[in-house]
């Protein structure tokens, strides 16, 4: 076990992939000087120019690129930025990463891997903080990730450079600095796509969370007069864990969703419907879902608070739910 | 009075290449027969297959939308006859043309656009997404300009492999007004990759005429601003098409860097199959006619001495093979309804009746 922040821990995990396999490179804005975050820090030094590579600001050509790179055999790690200007390659990344295998009936694979960080970060306004993990998961074709702790940054990293679907992989930027207990190993320490973590049992209802949320959801769990709460970590929105989610809920027979991406026409809206479809008589309350409101975020903290879950309004919900 | 192509905004600067196209010209008086014969018996078989299709889709055959490159058979045969197996290409929606001359297989071409088990993507395609890797056909694309980026990426991963593969890239007029040209052709030139953009110019984006959406000179001015060099050529003219493609192809596959091919042509039907291109005046379609590139070709070979009767069969058999290929999509198998849920992705451990 190592002791690494989120950041250092993808970094980690990049590298470590980087030397197992020849074929993966990076390729995005500002990577050479370490990436907009720092994520990408020293690796030029290592690997060259060639493999971390600095590009123009295209984002569709950064991800097309990506695209016919992987579809001739190479591995690319695309970074985006933010989560917001991967909005520039929407047409590469749904209509072209997403198809291309299914499209051309099998006879090419897209194993490319999209970091777009999502979240409210340091008063970004409303072009930098936005979460927009449902858009992809609603797509055929793309793997979504969002991991939550360092550990599974450096885990689920390491699955999707080795996956050969496309995997749009979303680190939250305020989680960048959180430390917590890796366990770096080159060939082990993988954490599989599309399972969820138990990341606290409890017996009166169960919160399905993923990313930063899963902070607030144990905090609004160590809160006063809270029931018993089990929370669950997606960890992967797409292929998602129905089973892990289904027996919990089966178990303390309520279900509360908690995401920092808009409420209406989020992620939470498909697990409160596959709960609802396959629970409904065992349900002792109805599903609720907790998510931001339907405004774009603001720069000034005082209304940036106003999109913000928080553990109280967690703790709130869950509370009124038992 | 229609517009020639050298009154159109999109021709480009004469530069140093234009000495290569005189020397093409010049050239004729001696010409590579059995090399001009294979474009002829290649754009021979495209326009089979064309016009089979066209035809099957007419019939009912064919459910989906169907683009024809009727008229522009000579850039793609000009082209990719200097080409290797191994090079890459990415095409456009009008993709027949480029995929038959790569060296795909019309069977398997025809059975896709009839949406059978057996054509190139067991019927998940179609027209507008053939694809054949293992002649290095990276895909026909639906989207305009979408293809640029990707064999641009093409091209990135082979510099990056040390592996002297190029790639070459066709587009229309049209994709020249998307993002991804201009961020394309930077990209390229930036990191000195080996692509040779193909910009077939028939003067038509859809169905609007490219230059009344066009601001300044046009294809060539762009691709010189970023630095890519680019070589006009008649399009129409295969012989001129395939000695400047030879050139260019060179200097790419010599580490030269992108090279910009504009070739100017005309579509002689509509953007669909389906369409009917009223449009345009019937005047301008049939003067057109008369520089329709399968003819032109075919007068040069008559010139040196090849027989009405030796170019009637290679016309001959490119319509039957063409026919060959229609009856055996006919007879081929639907693709099984299981096909729907295959290479989607597999990374998913979503049970059957969930998550579909």
């Amino acid at each position: 076990m190592t002791e690494l922040t989120y950041l250092d821990a993808g970094r980690t995990a990049l590298a470590e992939e980087m030397r197992r396999d020849g074929r993966v490179w990076a390729l995005g804005e500002d990577l050479g000087r370490g990436g907009v975050f720092g994520q990408y820090r020293g690796l030029v030094d290592e690997f060259g120019p060639a493999r971390i590579a600095d590009t123009p600001i295209s984002e569709a050509t950064i991800m097309g690129a990506a695209v016919g790179a992987a579809l001739v055999g190479s591995r690319p790690v695309v970074e985006m930025r933010f989560s917001d200007f991967a909005l520039c390659a929407v047409d590469e990344l749904v209509n072209q990463a997403a198809k291309a295998r299914y499209m051309f009936g099998g006879q090419g694979r897209v194993p490319l891997v999209v970091r777009q960080p999502i979240g409210m970060w340091r008063s970004s306004a409303a072009q930098h903080s936005q979460s927009l993990e449902a858009w992809y998961a609603h797509i055929p074709g793309l793997v979504v990730v969002a991991p939550a702790t360092p550990a599974d940054n450096y885990g689920l990293l390491k699955s999707a450079i080795r996956c050969d679907d496309p995997v749009v992989y979303m680190e939250h930027k305020d989680l960048w600095p959180a430390v917590g207990h890796v366990p770096v190993d080159a060939e082990g320490g993988l954490v599989p796509l599309g399972h969820g973590r138990l990341v606290q049992a409890g017996s009166d209802l169960t919160i399905v969370t993923w990313s930063r949320m899963v902070d607030v959801a144990m905090a609004a769990a160590a809160l006063p007069d809270v029931p018993s709460i089990e929370v669950i970590d997606l960890r992967t929105l797409w292929p998602w864990d129905r089973a892990m989610v289904l027996d919990s809920v089966a178990r303390t027979g309520r279900c509360l969703v908690v995401h920092e991406a808009v409420q209406a026409g989020g992620f939470g809206g498909e697990i409160a419907a596959t709960v609802g479809e396959e629970l409904f008589g065992r349900l002792k309350a109805p599903v609720r879902r907790l998510g931001a409101p339907r405004i774009p975020v603001a720069y000034a903290p005082v209304l940036e608070e106003t999109s913000r879950i928080t553990a109280a309004q967690v703790a709130d919900a869950a509370r009124r739910m038992v | 009075m229609p517009a020639s192509p050298a009154d159109r905004p999109g021709q480009p600067r004469v530069n140093a290449a234009t000495a290569t196209i005189a020397k093409a010209n010049a050239d004729r008086a001696n010409i590579d027969r059995s090399r001009v014969l294979g474009h002829y018996r290649t754009m021979a078989r495209i326009r089979a297959f064309e016009e089979a299709a066209d035809q099957a889709l007419k019939d009912g055959h064919i459910k989906g939308a169907v683009h024809l490159s009727i008229g522009q058979e000579g850039v793609a045969s000009g082209v990719c006859v200097n080409l290797d197996r191994g090079d890459f290409i990415t095409s456009n929606h009008r993709g027949h043309g480029h995929t038959l001359a790569k060296g795909a297989d019309m069977t398997a071409m025809m059975a896709e656009l009839f949406a059978r088990a057996t054509g190139y993507c067991q019927g998940k395609g179609g027209s507008m997404h053939i694809a054949d890797f293992q002649v290095g056909m990276l895909g026909a694309n639906g989207v305009v300009g979408a293809g640029i980026p990707i064999a641009v990426g093409a091209a990135h991963a082979m510099k990056l492999a040390g592996d002297r593969r190029i790639v070459a890239c066709f587009f229309g007029d049209g994709a020249i007004n998307r993002g991804p040209f201009l961020e394309g052709l930077n990209w390229a030139k930036v990191f000195d990759l080996p692509v040779l953009f193909v910009c077939e110019d028939n003067g038509f984006a859809a169905t609007t005429r490219t230059r009344a959406v066009t601001a300044g000179p046009g294809p060539g001015a762009r691709a010189e601003s970023l630095g890519v060099p680019c070589t006009p050529v008649d399009g129409n003219d295969v012989v001129a098409v395939d000695a400047v493609t030879a050139d260019l192809v060179a200097r790419v596959r010599g580490g030269g860097g992108p090279q910009f091919l504009h070739a100017t042509t005309y579509r002689l039907r509509g953007h669909t199959a389906a369409d009917a291109a009223t449009y345009r005046p019937a005047a301008e379609v049939e003067e057109r006619w008369g520089d329709d590139p399968i003819r032109r070709c075919r007068d040069l070979l008559a010139l040196h001495g090849l027989s009405a009767a030796e170019l009637d069969q290679v016309r001959a058999d490119a319509v039957a093979e063409a026919a060959a290929a229609v009856a055996d999509g006919l007879a081929a198998p639907h693709p099984d309804p299981s096909y729907a849920w295959t290479d989607v992705q597999d990374v998913d451990m979503a049970p059957a009746g969930g998550g579909r």
